[in-house]
């Protein structure tokens, strides 16, 4: 059973009067607890796939379902739900919520998205803090750390409601290798560990070799592994 | 752990400037109003209070048609034994009256000997008098504080006009209601300050010189004034009163009596209204004001964080969620506006208080002002401040809340 399966999958953005086909009928499918990048130049597809997986747009054609639903049937609040409920995101930008400290960013998902009683909360939100190494920082605020110190608090924040999926669009294009490494290899740990299935994407061929499994895009097809 | 409030407020300090500054403006708003309003109120108070108790009393009760015609002081729309112990046994059944004055009013010549002039007089039992408006001899300004039989009380211009002065010996002559002339010899007994409003300049002796002048064999009251022992409770007594008073009916069906409230009686009411009124603007102003500098703070707050709502949009935050996010950001400008205006307002009116303001209100001369604020128009004003806050957060939380993630998180 495939936590994601693509069929002929494809989006066309209408831009006045150009149609740009940013994915061509595309077919894969992505089994639970699976390490898996997308590699691609730029304007290959990634972001375009990423956003569609994490039902926060629509497939133009096509099937895709994300843990047996068929994303193309969610309203907008139906797909906030559902992304809240299964799916944490890790950004290239980081995204930490500025007047929030590391350890209230991690909670944040728990406390506005899930509603965790409180009791529970801590526990987890300690145990991701110190998997992911930042626990010593909990309450310093994101403009008090290093961006490898954010991404890694980011990873945390998109596993703390415990999601079936972890989406990360190029989660590390703003940071230098060793750092890069070193997150791609917490996101490593973290998936052996809660067996939570990852998905990002990136340009930087070093990286991709971290991956478990390898799907290259060029130009909006998707070139075997 | 943290909530919603906590985010909002920590929004509002990372631009602490902008914030301070919207929150001075609804500050200065909320202070402006609360002096305004307690002013102007105890302004309308002290007013209100002067004509009251100086002549006219809270309520009044007539004939049904005398006030209509009161300028002719009729005699013929006198109320008669009957009708007088119907209306005093309403009275004496309705709560909340603290004392009420019988009083025959009428119109008549006053003579010196050397000359004449119209004058209307007021025959009062001076007790009564006293307890109803009990302003009324604290306007005697020579002679004693009284009213006695074979004495007058002879407003101050019309002393002037005819050169008397206390314990000079006038004449006043009336026709009664059957058209006969008869006249009086009095002494004067004092020296009447004007009031401001019809009535004011009315002279007065005791009721039962007037009933001998005018020949009345039983008396024959004009007017019946009341005074509350609860001013606030106006309304309500004049509509048990009326209520009353209206089972009573004349020949034609129509009710016999007529009741009023001074507001009826005054024109200083339409003053009282005005005042009112520019309040009412004051407050729209402030409504205004806070609405403004509220809306424009959140649309720039929104605006500033779009990448913070696409990312809270996209890890699954609802839009209700992000809605109430923004409306209790502005509630808490709004709140924290309200609480310091509030205590910079009342911090105004008492320094007023101390402070003595006087001022003069026609011929009355060194008014104390004592502006005074009740909660209720705090929490009124306070409330109102909240809820417009909050109203004009709602547009730009729902803009934010309707944001499409991809687009808010591309958004640089
Ligand atoms: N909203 C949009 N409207 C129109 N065209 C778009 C839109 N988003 C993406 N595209 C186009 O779709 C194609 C794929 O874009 P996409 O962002 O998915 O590529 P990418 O692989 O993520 O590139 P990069 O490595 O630069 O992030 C590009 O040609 C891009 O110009
Ligand atoms: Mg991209």
């Amino acid at each position: 059973m495939s936590l994601i399966a693509a069929h002929d999958l494809s989006k066309t953005y209408l831009k006045g009067e150009t149609r740009v086909e940013a994915l061509k009928g595309l077919n894969f499918g992505v089994e639970p607890a699976s390490f898996v990048s997308f590699v691609g130049p730029s304007g290959s597809g990634k972001t375009t796939l990423l956003n569609l997986i994490g039902c926060l747009d629509k497939p133009t054609s096509g099937i895709l379902r994300v843990d047996d639903t068929d994303v193309s049937t969610l309203n907008t609040r139906m797909a906030a739900a559902f992304r809240g409920r299964k799916i944490g995101f890790i950004f290239q930008d980081f995204n930490l919520i500025p007047v929030l400290t590391v350890y209230e960013n991690v909670g944040y998902p728990l406390v506005l998205v899930q509603n965790t009683p409180s009791s529970e909360r801590k526990q987890r939100i300690l145990a991701l803090l110190d998997a992911v190494g930042m626990a010593e920082l909990r309450d310093k605020y994101p403009d008090q750390i290093s961006g490898g110190q954010k991404q890694r608090v980011a990873v945390a924040r998109a596993l703390v409601t415990k999601p079936k999926l972890v989406l990360a669009d190029e989660p590390t294009a703003n940071l230098d290798h060793k750092t890069a490494y070193m997150v791609i290899n917490i996101m490593k740990k973290m998936k052996n560990e809660l067996g939570t299935t990852f998905i990002f994407s990136t340009h930087d061929q070093k990286i991709v070799g971290e991956a478990e499994i390898v799907y290259t895009l060029e130009d909006g097809e998707l070139d075997g592994r | 752990m943290f909530d919603l409030f906590k985010i909002a407020v920590r929004n509002l300090m990372r631009y602490k400037r902008r914030t301070l500054l919207t929150v001075s403006l609804v500050t200065v708003g909320v202070v402006s109003v609360l002096v305004f309003i307690s002013v102007s109120g105890s302004f309308k108070n002290m007013m209100i209070g002067q004509i009251t108790d100086s002549f006219l009393g809270h309520i009044q009760i007539h004939k049904k048609g005398y006030v209509a015609s009161i300028d002719s002081l009729p005699l013929t729309l006198n109320l008669g034994p009957n009708a007088l112990q119907k209306i005093e046994k309403a009275i004496k059944q309705t709560p909340d009256i603290e004392a009420y004055a019988k009083r025959i009013k009428f119109g008549g010549m006053f003579s010196n000997f050397v000359e004449t002039t119209n004058v209307r007089l007021n025959g009062v039992y001076p007790e009564d008098e006293a307890g109803t408006v009990p302003l009324l001899l604290s306007r005697v300004r020579e002679g004693e504080r009284t009213i006695r039989t074979g004495e007058i009380l002879v407003p101050e211009l019309l002393a002037k006009g005819m050169k008397v002065k206390v314990g000079d010996t006038v004449v006043v002559i009336a026709t009664n209601r059957d058209g006969s002339v008869n006249g009086k010899q009095f002494r004067v007994g004092g020296i009447l300050e004007s009031a401001t409003g019809p009535g004011g300049r009315d002279g007065y002796i005791h009721i039962d010189d007037a009933a001998e002048i005018l020949r009345m064999d039983t008396i024959q009251i004009s007017e019946i004034a009341i005074r509350l022992k609860n001013f606030d409770k106006l309304q309500e007594v004049f509509d048990r009163l009326k209520g009353e008073l209206s089972k009573e009916l004349n020949k034609q069906g129509k009710p016999a009596f007529e009741v009023h409230t001074w507001e009826k009686l005054s024109p200083f009411y339409n003053i009282a209204r005005m005042i009112d009124v520019m309040t009412f603007f004051v407050k729209l102003m402030l409504i205004a004001i806070v609405l403004i500098s509220i809306m424009n703070v959140m649309v720039m707050a929104v605006y500033e964080r779009v990448r913070e709502i696409g990312t809270i949009a996209a890890i699954g935050t609802l839009p209700g969620k992000i809605v109430a996010m923004f409306l209790i950001e502005g509630f808490s400008l709004g709140l924290f506006g309200a609480v310091v205006g509030d205590i910079l307002g009342i911090a105004v009116i008492s320094v007023l208080n101390v402070a003595k303001v006087s001022f003069n209100f026609g011929r009355q001369k060194g008014l104390l002002l004592s502006p005074g604020i009740n909660p209720q128009d705090i929490l009124l004003i306070s409330i109102i401040v909240i809820t417009i806050s909050v109203l004009a957060s709602l547009q730009p939380a729902y803009k934010a809340s309707r944001m499409n993630p991809i687009d808010a998180l591309r958004h640089v």
